[in-house]
């Protein structure tokens, strides 16, 4: 089986992340670059898929030069080779322009199942399976607890608010995984030897046989009118307990009305 | 004024509350259309739609725009976007939501935002970022605006709309119906609102100690009439079922009461909730963070707090 895995570098959200006051971008430079959380379970996603049905498992990135890191940590876990698309006419593409360059390498590398994180942690969108499901063309089994694949058949259990929905469809496929799907690996040292050796394609925008008018900022759909840093919320008011801070609480929350 | 479609929320035939919310914001843009799709209309759905502002009401009742993933909601809108020409869409910023507005953007060539808490004249979006910590305005600057509003960014206020129906037949395609629900599996959750709706959330984190003690919580949030929510470590620890997580890798809730109790506050949590109106903190420690966003705190053991807290609550009713 042929498995490509979406991640994505992210901001560390532990760091102070800030828009670019010139493009209003995410100053990417400025922090420490992560894998994506969530991408870490779609990593091990993936490696199961792999370790029961035999395949391929292939790591999909498009980010800057630095973004090669978050490769490396998905090869360390045990996928076997990755490609990059790095360009500056890639920097600063919107939701839709980056699921735009994704199908398109998606086309070029070819795929039985894409795995991805249900959503990343900086722009939270939480779009992109279903995006890419609609460029590609091929089911959406999106917000997946549970995946199986039998031969070519795939169900998934997608999380709903009231519990969860089962999903089935036919590969190729389009799959997001939630948190909680599985326990994800740690690196071996052995698996992050072997990852320096692992190939990396790289990939420009030229090579993906795109609409340029479609790629990065001046392809987005969208844009950042202003933004501010958020004022602090005012202060409020925090008593100790005396043995009547519920009463207190309970004073406050009907001073508001809420009770 | 221009006609605005609402995507309609619907849980066993009801309208969800983030509907109602939805319409009161589309008429202060323009004419609100309410778009059904899927089984359950009914004359009270229509009346309750018609109550909060609705123009004209678009019934598509085929069960396979429920039966299918995602997809044929995208169709259905995409083809009123072409037959309608609205000058906006607006749809719940629920997991769902976002991907029904995310197809619709590439079907109608149209940009999206996602998770706005706020939308004004020329379809200008609130959007809260990075934890809460940056707030922007962004628009859409191709095609017809796809606009997903999280829920309890508006207070629904009723003001009648026309509610002239129009049923819709639309032909999926067969791409649209090639992830296929083949069973509904409803876990139980009680009396109590949905999280991501509720107008009041009490959740309780790694202070509570264990699964037992949630029914501390638990009590509180039905004093309050109020969903039920856990920190990630309450979640980690398997205290409470992940689904009801608060925070970046769970649910973004934006209440207009948020009560923690016993939950520390790391960014990661706060990604989740820090845009609820008013925040109540109940903590042992005084240097928790989440005391610095809460317009009142509590220093002090939950387990006194939260039992005299629920008692005043019941006596006050």
């Amino acid at each position: 089986m042929n498995i490509v895995v979406c991640v994505k570098q992210v901001p560390d959200t532990a760091t102070e992340r800030k828009l670019r006051s010139d493009d209003k971008t995410l100053d990417r430079d400025a922090v420490d670059g992560v894998i994506n959380e969530l991408d870490e379970y779609a990593v091990e996603e993936a490696l199961r898929l792999k370790e029961a049905h035999g395949g391929e498992v292939t790591v999909l990135t498009m980010g800057p030069a630095k973004a090669a890191d978050t490769i490396r940590k998905a090869l360390a876990m045990g996928a076997d080779k990755a490609v990059h698309l790095v360009d500056d006419a890639l920097a600063g593409s919107d939701a839709l322009s980056t699921s735009y360059a994704l199908a398109q390498a998606l086309g070029r590398v070819g795929f039985d199942v894409v795995v991805l994180g249900s959503e990343s942690t900086d722009a939270r969108t939480g779009v992109l399976a279903a995006m890419l499901a609609e460029r590609l063309g091929v089911p959406q089994l999106s917000q997946a607890r549970k995946v199986e694949v039998n031969g070519s058949a795939v169900t998934i259990e997608r999380v709903t608010d009231y519990g969860y929905d089962r999903v089935e469809a036919s590969l190729p496929a389009v799959v997001s995984v939630v948190e909680k799907i599985n326990e994800p690996r740690y690196p071996s040292f052995k698996g992050i030897m072997a990852a320096k050796k692992k190939p990396v394609e790289t990939l420009g925008a030229a090579d993906l046989e795109a609409d340029a008018g479609q790629l990065g900022l001046a392809g987005a759909w969208s844009e950042v009118v202003d933004f501010a840093v958020a004022p602090p919320r005012a202060a409020g008011t925090v008593v100790k307990d005396e043995g009547d801070g519920g009463a207190k609480a309970a004073e406050f929350l009907a001073s508001k009305k809420f009770i | 004024m221009s006609e605005i479609l609402v995507l309609v929320e619907h849980v066993d035939g009801d309208v969800k509350k983030v509907t109602l919310e939805l319409l009161t914001l589309a008429r202060s843009l323009g004419e609100p259309s309410a778009v059904w799709a899927g089984p359950g209309y009914s004359d009270a759905a229509k009346a309750k739609l018609t109550e909060y502002g609705a123009d004209k009401i678009y019934v598509a009742g085929s069960a396979d725009l429920a039966d299918y993933v995602v997809a044929p909601k995208a169709e259905l809108l995409a083809s009123l976007v072409g037959s309608a020409s609205p000058a906006a869409v607006l749809v719940a910023a629920t997991a769902e939501g976002k991907e029904i507005a995310g197809r619709l953007a590439i079907k109608t060539d149209s940009g999206v935002i996602t998770d706005a808490v706020g939308l004004v004249e020329g379809f200008v979006a609130d959007q809260s970022i990075f934890g809460g910590g940056v707030n922007v305005h962004s628009r859409v600057t191709k095609g017809t605006p796809i606009v997903a509003v999280r829920p309890n960014s508006t207070a629904p206020v009723a003001s009648a709309g026309a509610g002239a129906e129009e049923t819709v037949d639309v032909e999926l395609s067969d791409l649209a119906k090639t992830a296929h629900v083949v069973e509904r599996v409803k876990q139980e959750k009680g009396a109590r609102p949905e999280l991501t709706e509720a107008a009041i959330v009490v959740s309780g984190g790694r202070g509570v100690g264990s699964g037992d003690n949630f029914a501390l919580i638990e009590k509180l949030a039905d004093s309050l009439g109020a969903a039920v929510g856990a920190s990630r470590a309450a979640t980690d620890a398997g205290w409470y079922p992940h689904q009801f997580q608060v925070g970046q890798t769970g649910k973004t809730v934006s209440p207009q009461l948020y009560v923690a109790v016993g939950i520390s506050g790391a960014i990661q949590h706060r990604a989740g909730m820090q845009t609820s109106k008013t925040i109540v903190v109940v903590n042992k420690d005084a240097e928790a963070p989440l005391f610095e966003i809460a317009d009142f705190g509590v220093v002090g053991d939950l387990f006194q707090v939260v039992p005299q807290l629920t008692e005043e609550i019941a006596k006050r009713k």
